[in-house]
């Protein structure tokens, strides 16, 4: 086989591997394209990112968005320590129950429990959006094409509607949003939260903790995944030049 | 150069008495060791064991995920995160099965693509083919079911595209799309048949893949040449293309490693990790890339075909048509002549065709719009006339070239092997 039609058929399977990204309703700007420390193949979660983001999921996001696959026990990957997270599973309460009355009960969150959602169900969560209903973050980051850099896009994504363009009553002018009418109003501010690093929090320093902290969220397995993927690569790298020579071997009296 | 393994000599009592009254070893060494295979076999026959390899770790991830997953439309999707979060080993075992997926159908498709470039389905093998073309309908019905698992958006909304396909049937249409869906919309039922169809069917597979090796093994590999062998252009199937299989095992692992482990999302759809939603349909519905072809064929028939056949009867037609043309190959080609070495015309037909199902591909991937319709269409037909024009009529016309008798003599005069088939 020609090293050239075995070239083709190579470059055309890449073709045909290549998702194809959907053309949206009303076209919106392209995501900006930020570099992630987990992106690549030796990635790994900024701890330091992570914290912030999650600060700034709790106090801002969290009013709104719930995020069901969240238990505060995973917390611990984000650095925290096993009594840090214990405080931070005690500032909710979760409904628990029957007791031995038969009646539910409240009680303080523990850390094997999950975060409590905003709210009960979707229609009070509409009924309290103007009708929109705030997805739930957990994979938000995976559910989204373009991934991080979108969702960051969209944090930063606010302004003023070009001349000529009404918004409707309740909702928001987003350039990165197909169709650039949004629900969610532009709810980062600066020094909307105050970093216990002393970070500065502008708004796109929060936007891009919050995306890291929603990746991690989405794909919390992701650096197991990456140094297993070396690893596996390694060995089958080795175990590829080790079969090929064994094969030229058992051959050489064929050819 | 006559090679030729020595024959089985059982050394253990025990196994002796075994192999007296039941002769699996021997059976085993027969078609697995002893098995006479052309020598000259180049690295385009590798896919077929990395084929059934590819249904082996299917199904041995698939049994494991499926001990994990609840086959319920209020908890299939959380059931899926709970694998990806907190089953141990549950991302790998996911990952590696919808990624295997691909790398099945990837490998599956060289695999048919080798076949059409070589001949391989002209007799005496047209059975062999046939099995094939049974097993590639199997496979992609069993996908289809997996695919909707997950109770993602992608998952409800592509079950409810292609089970309404049925609706186009004249007369029972609807009757059989509920029948399918057990109810009145993809629901409950419709993912717990699905489920159990999705286990049931790769064991069908497995049964017919053995059928498939039955019919290879009675008349043994096709080979690059295209010609029958001697014993002389024949070797052991062990060592030299255990080793060689296992080599090639090895590179196609790597492949796979990356999608699994550095890329584990990029073959599937965004919209497959928001959870079903009856009451919101994404902005553009598409089936997995390996579909993808086939769904551009689907949609290449806008127009009713003579006023009959309403378009959407029609599409659904040309799509199971387009591999019910695959049926008939071994008697649309009319050329004797089995490998495109020697057929310097078809050679150019068969890279046509190549680009044809990529082009297929791409407009199946993207919304119908502008002139990609069209250009879906003119594909389409360029699909079915590949088939039901070319080769017929190629066979005849064309004018082969030499075509040596074995392969220790491949420079040979001009006589009966230069003449043109007839």
């Amino acid at each position: 086989m020609p090293a050239s039609r075995l070239g083709l058929l190579v470059l055309g399977l890449a073709l045909a591997v290549v998702p194809f990204p959907a053309r949206a309703a009303v076209e919106a700007e392209p995501p900006v394209r930020e570099s992630w420390p987990h992106q690549g193949i030796f990635g790994t979660f900024d701890r330091a990112a992570l914290q912030r983001g999650f600060q700034v999921y709790k106090e801002v996001c969290s009013a709104c968005h719930g995020t069901k696959y969240l238990a505060f026990r995973n917390l611990t990957a984000l650095g925290y320590t096993e009594d840090e997270v214990k405080a931070i599973a005690a500032e909710y309460t979760v409904m628990d129950g029957p007791n031995d009355q038969g009646e539910m009960f409240e009680r303080p969150a523990r850390p094997s429990d999950r975060k409590p959602s905003p709210y009960p169900n979707e229609q009070a969560a509409r009924a309290a959006n103007n009708g929109a209903y705030p997805p739930d973050l957990s994979l938000i980051v995976k559910a989204r094409a373009g991934g991080e850099n979108y969702i960051y896009s969209l944090l930063i994504g606010y302004e003023e509607p070009p001349a000529g363009v009404t918004v409707p009553d309740g909702m928001h002018y987003n350039k990165y949003f197909p169709g650039h009418f949004i629900g969610m109003p532009p709810i980062l501010q600066p020094d909307g939260v105050t970093y216990a690093d002393g970070t500065k929090a502008t708004v796109a320093q929060q936007a891009r903790d919050v995306t890291q902290f929603l990746a991690w969220l989405a794909e919390p397995r992701l650096e197991d995944r990456k140094r297993t993927g070396i690893k596996a690569m390694l060995f089958l790298i080795v175990l590829t030049g080790l079969l090929y020579a064994y094969k030229r071997r058992v051959w050489a009296d064929v050819h | 150069m006559a090679r030729e393994a020595p024959p089985l000599v059982l050394q253990s009592p025990t196994l002796r008495w075994i192999e007296h009254r039941l002769p699996i070893i021997g059976f085993g060494y027969q078609h697995l060791v002893a098995y006479q295979t052309p020598r000259n076999l180049n690295y385009w026959w590798n896919f077929g064991s990395l084929a059934g390899i590819c249904l082996m770790l299917q199904i041995v991830t698939g049994i494991v995920l499926a001990m994990h997953y609840t086959p319920h439309v209020a908890h299939a999707f959380d059931s899926v995160e709970h694998i990806m979060r907190d089953v141990n080993w549950g991302w790998f075992l996911r990952y590696a099965h919808a990624n295997g997926a691909s790398m099945f159908f990837i490998v599956v498709y060289i695999h048919i693509f080798r076949g059409l470039y070589y001949g391989s389905y002209k007799a005496p093998r047209e059975l062999l083919w046939m099995l094939g073309v049974v097993i590639l309908l199997l496979m992609m019905a069993t996908a289809f079911m997996g695919y909707v698992l997950p109770w993602g958006q992608m998952s409800f909304w592509g079950a409810t595209v292609i089970t309404n396909l049925f609706s186009a049937i004249p007369l029972f249409g609807e009757s059989i799309v509920t029948w399918l869906w057990g109810g009145f919309t993809v629901d409950n039922p419709t993912l717990n048949r699905f489920f159990s169809l999705h286990y049931l069917l790769p064991f069908v597979i497995v049964a017919v893949v053995f059928l498939h090796l039955v019919a290879l093994h009675t008349h043994g590999s096709n080979n690059p040449v295209g010609i029958d062998l001697g014993k002389k252009d024949k070797i052991p199937f062990h060592p030299y293309y255990t080793v060689k299989d296992m080599f090639g095992l090895a590179v196609f692992m790597i492949v796979f490693a990356a999608f699994v482990f550095f890329a584990p999302n990029v073959l599937g759809h965004p919209d497959n990790y928001i959870p079903a939603n009856p009451l919101v349909t994404p902005p553009h519905i598409v089936p997995e890339w390996y579909f993808l072809p086939f769904y551009a064929i689907l949609r290449a028939i806008t127009f009713d075909i003579l006023w009959i056949i309403p378009a959407k009867l029609g599409g659904v037609i040309a799509m199971f048509a387009s591999i019910g043309v695959l049926f008939l190959l071994p008697w649309l080609d009319t050329s004797r002549v089995r490998s495109a070495r020697y057929r310097p015309i078809y050679r150019i037909f068969f890279w046509l065709l190549v680009i044809d199902c990529f082009v297929l591909g791409y407009v199946g991937s993207q919304p119908p719009e502008g002139w990609l319709p069209t250009i879906g269409l003119v594909a389409t037909l360029w699909y079915f006339a590949h088939f039901l024009i070319v080769l017929p009529i190629l066979g005849k016309l064309e004018r082969p070239l030499p075509v040596p008798e074995s392969l220790s003599s491949p420079v040979l005069g001009r006589g009966m092997a230069a003449a043109p088939a007839e």
